[in-house]
């Protein structure tokens, strides 16, 4: 029964954990016992749905090829719409991402949120349960209707525990995303009337020409570059990243973001493979520009958060950068390890931005600035939390022995294959990241306390250490052993690889 | 004739029999049991209902020498009204009561329009439609003026109805023509006869369906002769707004759907240039118009407007698959629509109309449950899956494009993102902003109740919609 379900239970518990704790409510009750009661049964539910995730990860066949755990309900018959579930290589790990940061942003919210903290978890919960489903459904439909619903809940976490400019950065954040959404709705329905249902395989394998396939990929590209976000249209991110409470950064940056990337692999690569194949020169220098500009860019911030947030557009660059190289590398040296990369990349990423908006938070519970220059010496003061920052950032450069190095480094790698000129651009990084991460790292943990609040700083309590050590150890985890990782992935992708590999004219 | 035939007809004269009892009743209870009034309007609504159910017909049914037409487009819109009538008499009593306007009338007049728009959606002849389009219109004149001592809707009253009577002319002036081309003012001889000579299909007949479609965009609101709406809207007493808003809605695309598919069908390619200028403006208008608004009713105004064209550019496709999503479009915009003045209902005390938008900042504070459901109201209208609004866009985005016409189906869905800009600007107040007004909600219990039913519904329909659009394909496949 369980077996069966368990994609079914792992979107609807968050869900409907959430749902009940909306329904108990705040009242206007501010007793800290009922806080206290709904956070435990926001972390219980969190924690429940990363055990099932866990058995998924054990249940999960590394080398069958096709999709696993697979439901398949009618939904609306007279659109031939199906509640259509199942993951393969591509997909489980970023389930096992989110359902692994949510309860760390839990607990990271524990003290920090005082104000409505029932609304404050149900938002977080049953955020969870549809990123959770964007990433198993296999019906257009159904993913439309998790993505757009997304963007419900992290409108109001923006928008209720923001910071001053929450209302300007949280419309900006929605009304972009969906702006960028609706149009792959067209698509979609072009592509039902086209092959007669929304299932995405259905879509995979319908004849399509090419200046269809170009339409249909700029649709797709507006939907998934403003997730990425890819230059130009990343200026939501910033801001959306800024007036975010930590919480909201975390799950923005760890795993939203990684929707976009994910879009493009489960969608635009195998349903329009010939138009990927026509604009992937485009896409390249998009994600070129990217890692270097964006680079520069980050150098410049003066905010710890913003700082963060552009290095995320840098690192997400990456990904982008990986999956379109694929047509620039001859098959036989190895197609598969720029997509490999690109894969890790985003796993890789969720772990240390997330790390990095929960440092910056645990900063700003103490002191509430962002501003690099209120800060100086924090070493001094907050010794352990030093080492994980020192840590984290490392990582954020690309350090090897931690994730960070991982994809990147293949993503290079597989840049040396397609061009040398892509290659130096995309290597760039490892010198701009190194310099606006430790740079920033330099300001604010090492030297001379510099101010009475930095020097009144208490360490980590022991909640933030847990959150903190969970994520440190997954950082190093994949970077010195990334080898389930992979090997969870790579039929999958080689799959991938072969379905692009054929033409749909 | 056979009387039997008759019982096709039964919802129509139960409604009137109920209604003369409801009237004399009405004569004896004082202003004090005025909820009489109410329970007796509430009884008849539901015996019509039950008649209506149980006179569904198996197959079409055309009675009284042709002039009306009993079957499935017209059952479902029959029981909808039904339901959307008595949805706005139960968010009226309170209200009325409370504002000292609780008249018999507000339920009487309710009753009438309800039978006029009866009448509508089984109108097979021209006469037939224009008689039932007079009897909801004269209702809902007299209804916006029903608080005689309140100026602004005084003024709208009058707003209303010279900008009507002016309608209904036009309309009324196109039925000549067709008449007097076609020779017929009933739908299928109107159809045969083109049909039969295609030579009919010419200018004069152009001429007389022009005036038709200025009458049916007057009565949908779409622009350019969408004037009257946005006044009468902010005018009338919330009650009356919620009425009009709601029910009138199916009789209009009644009225588009009977006029235009059952009798002038043939001339598709002539009207649908004109329904698709209509529809873009009034997508465009409503939606950049409603941006600038502060009067929450106002706003709501615009935005029907908006969604008007949306249900006119699914008959715009003249295709069964265009009418059914313009049909569950209407009934699924309407449910939205109620519950929206339903939560402004609620919201107004003794004197005190939430009418502007900064009257619902910090709702979420004053009132979780409510703002809530006015969350998903207005997440619905915006389109924002999994609230049904998604999947009304859904079915008329699906008919255009599979029309045709790519380019009309990218406007809509780009007139949808500047629409969801003011649906969100009411969750921003409600759960953005500091509560400037701390009072407590008076809504009594079962009105709190019927408003949860009303809003959940929004969701409920949207995680299976399944069945509603099967029956909406169903009686227009």
């Amino acid at each position: 029964m369980l077996m069966t379900n368990l994609l079914s239970t792992l979107v609807w518990l968050p869900i409907i954990g959430g749902a009940a704790l909306l329904a108990i409510g705040d009242n206007g009750d501010a007793r800290a016992s009922r806080t206290a009661f709904m956070r435990i049964v926001a972390l219980a539910v969190t924690l429940l749905t990363f055990a099932l995730s866990i058995i998924l990860y054990a249940a999960f066949d590394n080398a069958a090829t096709g999709m696993q755990f697979v439901e398949r309900v009618a939904w609306i018959e007279s659109l031939q719409v199906f509640y259509y579930l199942g993951v393969d290589g591509i997909s489980a790990p970023l389930i096992l991402l989110t359902t692994f940061i949510t309860p760390l942003v839990v607990i990271a919210g524990w003290d920090s949120i005082k104000d409505r903290p029932a609304q404050y978890f149900a938002a977080f919960l049953i955020l969870e349960g549809l990123m959770i489903g964007v990433f198993s459904a296999l019906d257009g439909l159904l993913f439309y209707v998790f993505w757009e619903a997304m963007l419900i809940p992290m409108f109001l976490i923006i928008g209720v525990w923001g910071g001053e400019r929450r209302v300007y950065a949280t419309l900006k954040f929605f009304l972009y995303t969906f702006l960028g959404s609706v149009l792959m709705l067209v698509a979609f329905i072009y592509l039902y009337l086209q092959s007669g249902s929304f299932d995405l395989f259905g879509f995979m394998n319908v004849p399509l020409e090419l200046s269809v396939q170009k339409y249909i990929f700029i649709a797709f590209l507006l939907a998934f570059a403003v997730k990425v976000p890819m230059w130009p249209v990343h200026t939501w991110l910033p801001d959306a990243h800024v007036e975010a409470p930590t919480g909201g950064s975390v799950i923005l940056a760890a795993i939203m973001l990684k929707m976009g990337g994910y879009g493009f692999v489960r969608l635009s690569l195998p349903i329009v493979p010939d138009g990927s194949e026509y604009f992937s020169g485009l896409m390249i220098a998009l994600s070129l520009i990217a890692v270097v500009y964006i680079g520069f860019v980050a150098l410049m911030q003066t905010d710890m958060k913003k700082l963060i947030a552009y290095s995320s557009i840098a690192h997400m660059g990456f990904v982008t950068l990986g999956m379109f190289l694929l047509w620039h590398i001859a098959a036989e040296t190895g197609a598969g390890l720029g997509m490999t990369g690109a894969m890790v990349q985003m796993i890789s990423h969720g772990l240390i931005s997330g790390a990095m908006f929960l440092c910056v938070g645990v900063l700003y519970d103490r002191v509430h600035s962002r501003e690099i220059a209120d800060y100086g010496g924090v070493a001094n003061t907050m010794p352990v939390f030093a080492a994980f920052m020192v840590l984290f950032s490392m990582a954020n450069a690309g350090l090897p022995g931690t994730s960070g190095f991982v994809g990147e480094f293949m993503v290079i790698i597989a840049s040396f294959k397609a061009n040398f000129w892509y290659a130096f651009l995309a290597a760039s990084t490892l010198v701009l990241g190194a310099a606006y991460t430790l740079w920033m790292v330099k300001r604010v943990v090492y030297g001379e306390v510099a101010n009475d609040q930095v020097a009144e700083l208490q360490d980590l309590n022991s909640r933030e250490f847990i959150v903190l050590a969970m994520l440190a150890i997954s950082v190093l985890l994949v970077g010195l052993w990334p080898a389930p990782l992979v090997d969870m992935m790579n039929v999958s992708i080689e799959l991938l690889i072969e379905q692009v590999g054929q033409t749909k004219l | 004739m056979n009387y039997m035939d008759l019982i096709s007809a039964a919802p129509e004269m139960t409604l009137l029999g109920l209604i003369c009892v409801v009237l004399i009743a009405d004569l004896f209870i004082d202003d004090e049991h005025r909820v009489y009034t109410f329970w007796l309007s509430m009884a008849s609504l539901i015996v019509t209902a039950a008649v209506i159910y149980a006179t569904a017909p198996v197959s079409r049914v055309v009675l009284f020498d042709g002039s009306y037409v009993s079957d499935g487009l017209s059952q479902v819109l029959k029981l909808g009204s039904v339901i959307f009538v008595g949805l706005a008499f139960f968010y009226a009593r309170d209200y009325l009561r409370v504002n000292e306007i609780h008249k018999g009338e507000y339920y009487l007049l309710g009753l009438f329009g309800l039978l006029g728009m009866m009448i509508m959606t089984s109108a097979n002849s021209l006469l037939t439609m224009y008689l039932g389009l007079e009897t909801l219109a004269l209702s809902l004149y007299a209804l916006v003026a029903i608080d005689r001592n309140n100026v602004t809707a005084a003024e709208s009253a009058m707003k209303y109805f010279v900008l009507g009577a002016i309608a209904s002319g036009c309309l009324l002036y196109g039925i000549s023509w067709v008449y007097g081309v076609t020779g017929s003012l009933q739908f299928h001889e109107i159809a045969a006869a083109i049909t039969a000579d295609p030579s009919l299909n010419n200018l004069p007949l152009w001429f007389g369906l022009t005036f038709l479609i200025v009458g049916i965009a007057f009565k949908f609101g779409g622009v350019p002769f969408h004037m009257w709406l946005p006044d009468v809207y902010q005018g009338a007493r919330t009650p009356v707004t919620l009425y009009l808003a709601s029910a009138p809605k199916l009789a209009a695309l009644a009225l588009a759907l009977r006029i235009l598919v059952d009798g002038l069908g043939g001339l598709h390619e002539t009207w649908s240039s004109m329904i698709m200028v209509v529809a873009v403006l009034s997508l465009l208008v409503g939606n950049i118009v409603a941006i600038a608004q502060t009067n929450i009713k106002r706003m709501l105004g615009y935005s029907t407007i908006g969604h008007v064209g949306f249900i006119l550019l699914g008959i715009f496709c003249g295709t069964g698959e265009g009418d059914a999503a313009a049909l569950f479009y209407t009934l699924t915009y309407v449910v939205a629509a109620a519950g929206s003045f339903g939560v402004i209902i609620v919201l107004s005390r003794r004197g005190y109309e939430a009418e502007n938008l900064t009257d619902f900042n910090g709702l979420n504070a004053r009132s979780p449950w409510v703002a809530l459901l006015m969350m998903f109201l207005m997440f619905s209208m915006a389109g924002v899956p999994p609230f049904v609004g998604f999947f009304g866009k859904l079915n008329v985005i699906s008919a255009v494009l599979s029309a045709g016409y790519p380019g009309l189906a990218v406007l809509m869905v780009l007139a949808s993102v500047v629409g969801a800009y003011y649906y969100l600007k009411v969750i921003w107040y409600m759960y953005f902003e500091e509560a400037e007004d701390k009072a407590i909600l008076q809504a009594s219990t079962d009105t709190r109740f019927v408003l949860s039913l009303n809003a959940l519904a929004v969701l409920a329909l949207g995680i299976v919609p399944g069945w509603l659009m099967a029956l909406c394909i169903q009686v227009l496949g």
